[in-house]
């Protein structure tokens, strides 16, 4: 069995080059590649400097990690507006090798070499060239840094191949990998499965587990397998795998040209010269698209955005995802590009208002989504449910829909989190302590009071001869409490003109806690306390600091 | 399925012969719902031009849905609810639940639910405790949280969500309109999903939310056990709350119905008592 038995059947691979500029989130906040920074991206590590890199910071680490690893790096917050201006200044540059350059994502683009290739005189001219406008693009956005990365140029037998060449590979032209012509699967055979993660998407984290623990650990390994077990054994997914790992063709099976009449165009009138209303536009476009596609059973691998504007200029640019473009892909990229041609440098802006948006389906795949039930059902639900949210992140912005994760802790509030939405693959999955976990230390027994107070009231707690209680070194309480003194009644829902007697009828506790003692900042050190007053009220009142508060009431 | 030749056989041959004869499956649907439409025909049978004769698929799923039984147009409650609610929490209605303990109710109502695939919104109540409601049975995975928008955007934002979620959980933190309020209540009859308010203690009725309140719950009296006034020992901590819940408003009968929950008790669970 040779490397790739697919090979007879398929189309040949596009011959592809493949440009990346790594690290682009650095390089478009104008950070010094030779200073110790990261940007944080949701709460993760997006991209590192090269000496943060030396000392083990990674992408996808937590901020606490990274800090932890390197205390004297410098955070910073992503910008994807900057990356997609930056970068298209870059793309717009890359028209001078070929019209047909396909954006990916800021900081990546390919395209293919057939046609360039005769007119620069071979690869390797063209990829010194590539590389040359590249720099000379960066160079020119005077991030003000005075010195960048640089590029990574690969070249093989489909994108894939080429994308994995250019990571490979040192800085460009010098660096730069060029995988003879049929030597794809020989390039890619050594390599490792994990690879395959990215490009198959949601679905691919799985497979790759799969494949390791039957000891696939290559791609060479798993292009071994017949085309048909694989098939057999894990379906589609398991076949567009197989045939990235052949190096047989980048494209999912079955990729055709869009009919024309799926294109989807925004008129605006009067025109936009400002990328909230035009990506406001975009996101419906999206939608629209979307639906325009799933009614026929199809999904968009490729996507030609397009724009007209008042003076009868037309501006486009393709872009290709690995995998299929999502409704919320789409938007993405189209705010990207309108981001890049509205508020980027004037080489590249239009001299007027864009009067008509046009998005172009350019290649599209059969869709093997996911099932819904035939009569709507718990899938619907999710469906309905992450669009609902969707649309209520478009009226409110970014981050005011939050959803539950579970974290665990002392404190009622600690347990659970909210983390921003960030839409919705496949089913949910269960929020709660793991099956069989420990309990937590000095954790508030159940039940959990029901009204967590966004800000903790302050309270003075007495005892039957109003002194003030207090809690020793031991977790004794100075005297029992008798009385709460609320200040700020109308706060916590209690009519200040009825008046309601504060004074403590039962009690339990305290549970003292002494957290983070080893960091000066932010260690916390309390004692809580459940009390329930005269109108039959609970609350859970903590000492810190020697003041009083009440942090939550049992509902 | 509807095998009339077999049925033939077996009824009594009085029967008018028109009810024996094999009936037209869909001669009871008007026109445009006919599964082989003629429209598009021309008079000699040829198909015409203009219009679309397959069905698309949603369509068809449409058409052989089976008949909503009374039971699919309610939402399921925890056990410990039924006393209060015998048939479940019905679709479309407008809750309110006010007094002391308020949050814990509402979390015990839409418990089950969430349980059973159903999402829940909570649009404004950003002090709800989370740990409580995963306590009392809530799938916190099928929860969404919304801070209280500004008070412009309140009425689309819930609006949003009611239809597309069947559990819409609010705490209007300013004076709706009456008109937001009944459009709202409208728009849960007509999608089907539940809207819970919670109501502000002691206020009347027309406060809170101003429209029509369809399934009225209100907390009574509530006693804690498990602390005490003496010096508490190591055990001593809040076990349950015992506390009488009343009901009343459309579907129950006047004089209301009420139940005494442990609600929470210590496994966080309303039980009956």
């Amino acid at each position: 069995m040779n490397g790739a038995p697919a090979a007879t059947d398929s189309p040949a691979a596009v011959r592809t080059l493949v440009v990346g500029c790594p690290d682009w989130p650095l390089t478009a906040l104008s950070v010094d590649p030779g200073e110790q920074a990261l940007v944080l991206g949701a709460g993760r590590v997006v991209a590192v400097t090269g000496p943060a890199r030396a000392v083990g910071v990674a992408r996808g680490q937590h901020r606490r990690e990274a800090q932890f690893l390197c205390p004297e790096v410098r955070v910073l917050a992503r910008d994807e507006a900057r990356e997609a201006r930056g970068f298209e200044v870059v793309a717009s540059a890359l028209g001078a090798v070929t019209p047909w350059v396909e954006a990916r994502r800021p900081g990546r683009c390919s395209f293919g070499v057939r046609g360039p290739v005769r007119l620069f005189g071979g690869e390797v001219a063209l990829v010194r060239h590539t590389a040359e406008v590249v720099v000379a693009a960066v160079d020119r956005l005077e991030l003000g840094a005075g010195s960048h990365p640089g590029c990574r140029i690969g070249v093989a037998d489909g994108a894939f191949a080429a994308g994995l060449a250019a990571r490979v590979g040192g800085v460009a032209p010098e660096g730069a990998v060029v995988v003879p012509p049929g030597r794809s699967p020989d390039f890619l055979a050594p390599l490792p499965v994990e690879v395959l993660t990215t490009p198959l998407a949601g679905r691919g984290a799985e497979l790759v587990d799969v494949l390791i623990r039957l000891g696939l650990t290559t791609l060479g390994a798993f292009a071994a397998i017949p085309v048909a077990d694989v098939s057999a054994r894990f379906g589609n997914d398991g076949l567009d795998a197989h045939r990235l790992a052949s190096g047989v063709d980048n494209r999912p099976v079955g990729h055709r040209s869009a009919p024309p009449d799926l294109a989807v165009s925004v008129p605006f009138d009067p025109p936009v010269d400002r990328i909230d209303r035009a990506a406001f536009a975009a996101r419906s476009a999206a939608e629209a698209l979307h639906e325009r596609l799933s009614a026929r059973g199809m999904a968009c691998t490729r996507l030609l955005v397009e724009v007209e504007t008042e003076h009868g200029e037309r501006m486009s640019r393709r872009w290709r995802d690995e995998g299929v473009l999502g409704p919320v892909a789409v938007v993405d990229r189209v705010r990207w590009q309108l981001e890049g041609w509205l508020h980027g440098p004037p080489a590249v802006r239009p001299a007027s208002g864009i009067v008509l948006l046009v998005l172009v389906p350019d290649e599209v795949v059969p869709a093997v989504g996911r099932q819904l039930g035939f009569w709507g059902g718990a899938s619907a639900a999710d469906e309905r449910a992450g669009r609902a949210c969707d649309r209520v992140v478009g009226l409110l912005g970014p981050g005011s829909v939050r959803v539950p994760e579970w974290r665990g802790g002392r404190d009622p509030d600690d347990q659970v989190a909210l983390v921003p939405f960030v839409g919705l693959t496949g089913s949910p999955t269960r929020v709660g302590p793991l099956e069989g976990a420990p309990p937590w230390p000095g954790a508030l027994p159940r039940p959990s009071p029901a009204a967590v107070h966004t800000e903790p009231v302050a309270v003075d707690v007495v005892d039957a001869g109003g002194v003030p209680v207090t809690v020793d070194g031991r977790g004794v309480l100075s005297a029992p409490p008798a009385r709460l003194v609320l200040p700020e009644r109308v706060s916590l829902g209690i009519d200040p003109e009825t008046g309601s007697d504060q004074r403590v009828t039962a009690w339990a506790g305290p549970w003292p806690v002494d957290e983070r003692w080893w960091d000066p900042l932010r260690r916390s050190r309390r004692a809580r306390l459940q009390m329930v007053t005269a109108d039959g009220t609970a609350r859970l009142v903590a000492l810190s600091d020697g003041r009083w508060t009440v942090v939550a009431t049992y509902d | 399925m509807f095998d009339t030749g077999k049925m033939s056989r077996t009824l009594p041959t009085a029967l008018p012969r028109s009810l024996l004869a094999e009936p037209d499956l869909f001669d009871d649907l008007p026109p445009e719902e006919h599964p082989f439409p003629t429209y598009g025909l021309s008079k000699a049978g040829r198909p015409g031009l203009s219009l679309r004769v397959a069905p698309t698929l949603a369509e068809t799923a449409q058409r052989i849905r089976p008949t909503t039984l009374a039971v699919d147009r309610t939402l399921p409650v925890l056990e410990a609810l039924t006393g209060l609610l015998p048939d479940g929490l019905r679709r479309g209605v407008t809750v309110g639940v006010s007094g002391a303990g308020a949050r814990s109710m509402a979390l015990a109502l839409i418990a089950r639910a969430t349980q059973t695939g159903s999402w829940v919104a909570v649009v404004g109540a950003g002090d709800m405790g989370l740990a409580a409601a995963f306590e009392v049975g809530v799938a916190l995975e099928r929860l969404v949280v919304v801070n209280a928008p500004h008070p412009d955007q309140w009425a689309p934002v819930v609006a949003t969500f009611v239809g597309a979620v069947d559990l819409v959980l609010v705490s209007p933190g300013h004076r709706l309109s009456t008109g937001d309020a009944r459009r709202l209540s409208a728009r849960c009859r007509e999608r089907g999903s539940v809207l819970v308010c919670l109501l502000p203690e002691g206020g009347s009725p027309g406060e809170g939310w101003p429209g029509r309140i369809d399934l009225r719950f209100s907390m009574g009296e509530a006693t804690w056990s498990g602390p005490d006034a003496s010096p508490a020992g190591p055990l001593a901590r809040l076990r349950s709350r015992r506390v009488e819940v009343s009901v009343g408003g459309r579907g129950v009968p006047d004089d209301g119905r009420s139940d005494v929950l442990l609600l929470p008790d210590s496994t966080g669970v309303s039980a009956r008592l």
